[in-house]
């Protein structure tokens, strides 16, 4: 780049693009350099949005369909020689599979402990950094520490935090005398390992979140505030009777965002177990996840084809659900006009 | 957005109504919001300060009631555990992610910035259409091809290699819709009409007009998809676990399995494997948030 304004290039064709052929003298050099531009005004963008497509279709779309057909045979990692077609027999597997049942059940109360309270505080975040701050961007800076730290990284520390004997959430919840005499063991039973789990998703996203959330308040108009002035709105109700309803599509997003995200959970449970190579979810799958499962069943129990045909099953799962909770949310976040 | 800081246009002096009918970005921002902010950052900072004090003590510090809050003296001979693990490769894990997640930035600056150029500011047959397929595939959520995504780098001889997570993140969806908006609103059209009436080519355009106007967008995109990269974990495990080379997010995942888990060496490392990200947030904070709140982040 040697230089950065728009210097126009003079090596180009003059005058006339049109005029191809009109001077039979220079016809041969400019028949090149005519060739090459037409090729440049034609083709060039082409060129330029091709790499997009190859790698989507190949790495995303391709085995997006792929995976359909994968889900209808036999396949198996250990066993390549019984590949085949089985028609709907996986799906038929996943219909009375416990383990499949137990890890969408955990899926679902894992995602409800951690959507609900994180969008919540994510708004109670957003409306505390939507006044005027000193050192604002320090501010935001700083709510983004969890995002930027790597979910491996934070789900060790967490891992330490809830251990039964020298935990810090024990010792904490001891202070306040909560928990009683025995020490909460987190990974014994559902409850507990679930909410180990959703405080770490909750940590991880509220900033991210409130940002989100930020970004959307700042652009409500202010005479809309300036009106509330007569019903002498103080700013607790301003949040929920103005804020919330303004910045409601921001809300049905992030809703799905979260959706989507929660029902992919994998990390957080796979290294929440003492055993995570296992990607068992603790030792009756207390915690095991859809996700979790699919990795489990593919690359634990090498039946390749069963993992592709949960994948499709979650698929579904995820639309269904993100459906049902842009729904709650227009209605629960004031949208009662439509 | 951008008139958080300059003069609130309250209009009216009266006292007592100033607090009420404001917006709350004019309303400054009394001492219980400090109050609640700073505590927000306790908890936000307190899991990776955590972090350091356990990842520089030794076992019996763990192993105490109260727990210990002061970091000790340990990091280096932890760090070094880490290191001479034989089966871990932590070493070579760093090298690794260093190299996925930089070519994988460079690529998707690169990529994403050429074709967001043509369909913001280039005429070509179908371009609405094809336009339209790249905001569709945003929606797909890829994670759920993996199975497949397994069985094609297997055929191309990929898995277990650093291809296999380089090769599909190196141009995105995302990355293409968000370049393609950013040179929409503010490259202008008349100075790529007259470059190119002074015959100037594509490739010419692009590095004389848009390459220097989108320096900010360039700037939000690489800190997130770096950050992205780093810290992807799924994939990874699937196809680089169990080889001779994972990515760090990986090693410290093969650090953390096993029969007796040693949590400050997981710790060290993953503290390690931590403070990129928090370098890059330190100096690029001020273009993560811009990202994020433009809107930018699709996860």
């Amino acid at each position: 780049m040697s230089t950065t304004r728009a210097a126009p290039a003079p090596s180009a064709r003059p005058a006339g693009r049109h005029g191809h052929g009109a001077d039979p003298d220079h016809h041969r050099r400019l028949g090149w350099r005519d060739r090459l531009y037409r090729f440049d005004v034609r083709y060039m963008p082409y060129l330029l949005i091709a790499p997009f497509f190859l790698i989507f279709l190949v790495f995303g779309l391709f085995p997006l369909v792929f995976n359909g057909v994968i889900a209808l045979r036999t396949y198996r990692l250990d066993d390549p020689a019984a590949a085949g077609w089985a028609g709907l027999d996986n799906f038929r597997q996943l219909f009375g599979d416990e383990d499949f049942w137990n890890a969408l059940y955990n899926t679902f109360g894992i995602f409800l402990l951690s959507s609900v309270p994180q969008l919540l505080l994510a708004l109670i975040v957003a409306s505390l950094l939507n006044r005027r701050l000193r050192a604002q961007t320090w501010w935001r800076v700083g709510v983004l520490l969890p995002y930027v730290t790597p979910i491996v990284a934070s789900t060790m520390v967490f891992s330490v935090f809830f251990s039964r004997d020298f935990g810090m959430a024990n010792w904490v919840l001891g202070l306040f005398g909560v928990g009683g005499d025995e020490p909460i063991n987190w990974r014994a039973d559902k409850l507990h390992a679930w909410i180990a789990i959703a405080t770490m998703v909750n940590w991880k996203w509220i900033g991210y979140n409130a940002l989100l959330y930020l970004a959307a308040m700042q652009s409500i108009p202010r005479d809309v505030y300036e009106a509330a002035a007569v019903d002498g709105a103080g700013p607790w109700r301003q949040l929920w009777r103005i804020t919330v309803p303004m910045i409601q599509p921001v809300i049905v997003f992030t809703v799905i965002l979260s959706t989507i995200g929660g029902f992919q959970l994998f990390i957080e449970p796979m290294l929440f177990d003492l055993n995570a190579q296992a990607a068992t979810g603790g030792p009756n799958g207390e915690w095991q996840t859809i996700a979790q499962l699919i990795y489990k069943v593919g690359w634990k129990d090498l039946n390749l084809g069963y993992a592709a045909a949960m994948s499709w099953a979650l698929f579904l799962i995820i639309l269904v659900v993100a459906g049902i909770n842009t729904l709650l949310t227009n209605r629960l976040s004031g949208g009662r006009s439509r | 957005m951008s008139a958080v800081d300059t003069a609130p246009r309250v209009t009216r002096p009266r006292r007592r109504a100033a607090l009420m009918g404001r917006a709350p970005q004019d309303t400054p921002a009394g001492i219980g919001t400090y109050l609640l902010l700073a505590t927000t950052m306790l908890f936000a900072a307190f899991p990776l300060y955590w972090m350091f004090v356990i990842a520089t003590s030794n076992d019996e510090a763990l192993a105490q009631i109260p727990p210990t809050v002061i970091p000790g003296d340990r990091f280096l001979v932890n760090l070094d555990e880490v290191f001479s693990l034989q089966d871990v490769y932590f070493a070579a894990s760093l090298v690794n992610s260093v190299i996925v997640s930089t070519v994988v930035t460079a690529s998707m600056l690169f990529f994403c910035s050429l074709a967001g150029f043509a369909f913001a500011k280039l005429r070509f047959a179908g371009s609405r259409w094809l336009m339209l397929f790249v905001v569709l595939t945003l929606t797909v959520p890829n994670q759920l091809g993996v199975v497949a995504l397994y069985i094609v780098m297997g055929r191309l001889g990929w898995n277990g290699t650093l291809l296999a997570v380089i090769v599909p993140g190196l141009v995105t969806a995302f990355g293409v819709f968000y370049m393609r908006q950013f040179i929409l609103n503010t490259v202008p059209d008349e100075l790529v009409e007259s470059a190119r009436m002074d015959g100037a080519t594509t490739m010419r355009v692009y590095r004389s007009i848009v390459l220097p106007s989108i320096r900010p967008a360039l700037a939000v995109l690489g800190l997130l998809t770096f950050v992205a990269t780093w810290n992807d974990f799924q994939w990874p495990l699937i196809t680089l676990g169990g080889t001779d080379y994972p990515t760090s997010m990986v090693a410290i995942s093969d650090l953390a399995s096993g029969n007796y888990v040693i949590y400050r060496r997981v710790l060290a490392g993953a503290f390690v494997a931590t403070i990129p990200l928090l370098v890059m947030l330190f100096i690029g904070g001020r273009q993560i948030v811009r990202g994020i709140m433009e809107g930018a982040v699709k996860s």
